[in-house]
């Protein structure tokens, strides 16, 4: 039994101990925001934190989260209104859409220490985060736009 | 009611939960049956219902995958309808033959149906003006609409669409002579910026993509596929995979034979009751392989083997002049070859497709581009009837081309049948690299002659690649006029002698479409050779490709020397290969890019006309320490009429970055018949670092009809991005991918 604090909420878990928390979240719990994208920790679609800490879900042990916080995508705010995803619709960020959650989730992290990141602290917090759409230039302008508002 | 249909919340900004993804089923679901229901409802057509509590339900046949159809379609209906937004709910279609084609490819979503779609829009806005005329007894020109009321100024009365829904429905549909489009000044949305319709979903992480649908006592199955194309299962060991905890069952996947289409690609399935422990199942799994005709298949050796092939003459499909004798007596001539590699799709969602056995029928979800060949590929596989299976269209988590196949959907129909149970078959990324339909490896050569002043009198253009129809058809190794309308038959030249030549070449994999397909390696080809051709005219590029194109002039079949052109389904007439047009974008982006101000600067350029647009790219580049970097990177489109012009420019940011990942990272290499990469490490995709510091994109202002907008942005980049690189160190790239070339 792993007791596992998820977006506010415990959970007991029968689980083994090394299954990744990323199948915990999509394939236990059902929260499916936090996508799989490569398995191996290359992508950042699974961008979760654990407490303050930002991990790839796909390669974390869900024994790893024992005892902490796990924040996901939809408990990132309660209606949707963090500063990065309201900067996120307004600027049109989103192509497909699918690595998204890996994005913000990453993104508030950074705004989180650095509140004012400049261009190239924002290239390097992000550069886990894989975008096969393109949408890397709308990612930076938004990172930028709720940083401002965070001000 | 339209219960069986998946719907999403869309402008509440609230996706469905899984309930709704579960609820309601009924196999015998058709657009038809979905919609004339409730007396009081008026559905014109497949698309539209409007309820008499004065909602709509508008039906969007494409499916979404980045391209932001989903938005387009509520904006362009409620713009033509006069219909409030805010009361329109988008249902995504279901696979279905009434719908018309609903292959989401080929940049055709808008292009092939604008007229269509804003008619059935106009049609139900007159039907519900005519009913309103019908009560009032006025005249239906005195009415007028705005946001789902129609209003009579002169008596101030009004009602809402959903008051008059019952009446239109019961009205005859006015003929098309009363049915208007919309004057363009009248137009509220369509040509401006409006919402991002998904965009809240996808930034909650409630949108639902294939491997989100959860059913109950659903298995996960995760599948050993055959390592080489044509290779059979010879053994299995499955004693190990049995003990992984969670494992439930392990299936024989059937043998497919060529030509391999859409079939499932054989193999063994571990299904588990959770992913990760089907995906360790399969790892444990001990298998061996028969011998391949295709175990031999090695990029390298077949690298050279088509550079030999391009030495020699291949078959002519396009002629003008005498282009072999104008060689013969040209004062110089320049030959180059270029290499363009398997590319592939690795959309960020790796397929995945959900099947499940009802009432000997099935009921599938799928992240497909073509529910309707989903259809029947999952049919063929669990051997049920067409008609007895319904799929589902979930978000795609990119596609590219890759889920317009409906292989991984007969994965999932075949296992479903075999077990009786629920099945999502989910690929892992290695999956999805390793068992892709590959853009087509190709290598190019052109020979232009010159005479004592520098013109071009000469072009000679010879192409090699193994074509789309082997997947198709077993052995299939010359391209099509229609493969070849990808930029060699399509070439605005103003040079007296042109002639292209297909060369044959044979499939060791299976090859498929990858967004702006051949166009990809003929516009690396064609925007490569051009600024070669100025260096050798110690030209400036810009006046080379003005010079080569020529005058603005709509091209003749005679002028660009071929029979004919399919012209990717359009008619010359609405859409002629236009000199001026491909010229205008090249002025148009050189302008943006200053391009006349070049000292101190490292600037490429390249033009094309793929999918009836015309694009033309600047890209500059700059050594920052070691490595070079894209500073900025200028887009020029001309795609006719733009709908949405916030995801048109959305989606050439997109085909700047597309191309940038090809041109520097590739694609996959061969080694004894498999592709060698496996996942993010080996293969390589640009990440935010490695993107332009900016991209600006400029849309042509045109009444023109739409033409193709997912695609075309993608040939002129990779050419763009060589040419600035020779501009910076003054060495040609000719052979894709180049990125340790720029230090990446």
């Amino acid at each position: 039994m792993i007791e596992v604090e998820i977006n506010g909420q415990k959970h007991q878990l029968e689980v083994a101990p090394d299954m990744p928390l990323l199948w915990v979240l999509r394939d236990v719990l059902g929260l499916t925001g936090t996508k799989y994208g490569c398995g191996q920790a290359l992508c950042g679609a699974c961008t979760v934190h654990l407490d303050e800490r930002v991990v790839r879900a796909c390669v974390t042990p869900v024994s790893r989260a024992a005892s902490k916080r796990v924040t996901t995508i939809e408990g990132l705010s309660a209606k949707g209104d963090h500063p990065l995803q309201k900067a996120w619709v307004e600027l049109g960020v989103p192509q497909c859409g699918f690595c998204q959650s890996g994005q913000i989730m990453t993104a508030a992290a950074l705004l989180k220490k650095k509140p004012r990141p400049t261009e190239a602290e924002i290239d390097q917090s992000m550069a886990g985060n894989l975008c096969r759409c393109g949408t890397y230039t709308r990612i930076r302008a938004a990172i930028k736009q709720a940083s401002e508002e965070g001000r | 009611m339209i219960g069986h249909v998946t719907r999403r919340g869309l402008l509440s900004g609230l996706g469905f939960g899984l309930g709704a993804w579960t609820l309601g089923l009924d196999l015998k679901a058709s657009p038809k049956r979905t919609t004339a229901t409730v007396d009081a409802d008026f559905d014109p057509n497949v698309f539209i219902h409007v309820a008499a509590d004065n909602t709509i339900q508008l039906v969007c046949h494409r499916s979404e995958m980045g391209q932001g159809i989903r938005s387009t379609w509520v904006y362009l209906f409620a713009d033509e309808m006069d219909a409030a937004v805010d009361t329109i709910t988008l249902v995504q279609a279901d696979g279905d033959e009434a719908y018309g084609d609903q292959n989401t490819d080929g940049s055709s979503s808008i292009r092939r149906r604008y007229v269509e779609l804003r008619r059935f829009a106009a049609t139900a806005r007159r039907a519900l003006v005519e009913a309103a005329a019908q009560q009032w007894r006025v005249r239906p020109d005195a009415l007028t609409v705005k946001d789902s009321t129609v209003s009579h100024g002169p008596t101030r009365r009004r009602a809402t669409f959903g008051e008059l829904a019952a009446a239109a429905a019961k009205a005859k549909l006015p003929p098309a002579a009363r049915v208007k489009l919309k004057a363009k000044k009248d137009l509220r949305y369509i040509g401006k910026r409006f919402p991002m319709a998904d965009a809240p979903l996808f930034t909650v992480g409630k949108a639902q993509y294939a491997a989100d649908v959860r059913l109950d006592g659903m298995l996960v199955a995760v599948i050993a596929r055959p390592p080489v194309v044509g290779a059979k299962l010879t053994s299995v060991d499955d004693a190990a995979a049995k003990k992984i905890p969670g494992v439930k069952q392990i299936v024989r996947m059937p043998t497919p034979s060529a030509p391999y289409a859409f079939k499932p690609w054989g193999g063994v399935a571990v299904l588990a009751d959770n992913t990760w422990a089907a995906m360790r199942g399969r790892a444990a799994l001990k298998l061996t392989w028969s011998a391949s005709p295709n175990d031999d298949y090695d990029s390298k050796a077949y690298k050279q083997s088509m550079a030999a092939a391009v030495q020699k003459p291949g078959d002519v499909r396009r002629n003008k002049g005498d282009a072999e004798a104008a060689l013969e007596q040209a004062a110089s001539t320049v030959e180059r070859d270029y290499y363009v590699p398997h590319l592939l799709h690795t959309p960020m969602e790796p397929p995945a497709a959900t099947a499940r056995v009802v009432d000997g029928g099935l009921e599938v979800w799928a992240c497909t581009q073509n529910p309707q060949t989903a259809t029947t590929s999952a049919a063929k596989a669990a051997g049920v009837k067409p008609e007895d299976v319904v799929v589902h269209v979930t978000f795609l988590g990119g596609a590219f081309g890759r889920k317009s196949k409906g292989d991984f959907v007969a994965e999932a129909a075949f296992l479903a049948k075999a077990t009786g149970q629920p099945v999502r078959v989910q690929w892992t990324r290695e999956d999805d690299v390793r068992h892709d339909y590959f853009n087509a490896v190709s290598m190019q050569r052109f020979t232009a002659g010159l005479n004592e002043s520098g013109e071009v009198t000469a072009w000679r253009h010879r192409t090699a690649f193994p074509p789309i129809a082997s997947t198709f058809s077993a052995g299939a190794d010359t391209p099509s006029a229609r493969d070849l309308q990808q930029g060699v038959l399509d070439l605005a030249l103003a040079v007296p002698h042109v002639r292209a030549e297909a060369v044959s070449a044979k499939a060791h994999a299976r090859i498929g479409w990858l967004r702006s397909v051949y166009n990809i390696f003929h516009g690396f080809g064609v925007g490569s050779f051009i600024d070669e051709l100025a260096t050798e005219k110690k030209q400036d590029p810009r006046d080379t490709w003005l010079e080569l194109i020529g005058p603005a002039r709509e091209m003749s079949l005679a002028d660009l020397g071929i029979e004919g052109l399919s012209n990717y389904g359009a008619s010359l007439k609405d859409h002629p290969v236009d000199a001026g047009r491909l010229r205008a974008v090249i002025e148009r982006v050189t302008a943006e890019a200053k391009w006349s101000q070049k000292r101190g600067r490292a600037l490429g350029l390249a033009a094309h006309r793929s999918f009836l647009a015309y694009v033309a790219a600047v890209v500059s580049v700059k050594k920052v320490g070691g490595k070079v970097a894209v500073d900025e990177v200028w887009v020029t489109i001309d795609a006719g009429t733009v709908v949405n012009p916030d995801r048109a420019r959305a989606q050439m940011e997109g085909s700047v970055i597309f191309g940038m990942n090809l041109a520097l990272h590739g694609g996959v290499d061969f080694a004894q018949g498999r592709p060698v990469q496996s996942n993010f490490h080996d293969l390589k995709l640009l990440r935010i670092g490695d993107a332009p510091r900016k991209i600006h994109v400029t849309l042509v202002e045109s009444a023109r009809p739409p033409s193709g907008v997912g695609e075309p942005g993608v040939p002129p980049v990779a050419p763009a991005l060589a040419n600035a690189y020779f501009a910076l160190e003054g060495k040609r790239l000719r052979d894709l991918p180049f990125g340790r070339a720029f230090g990446i």
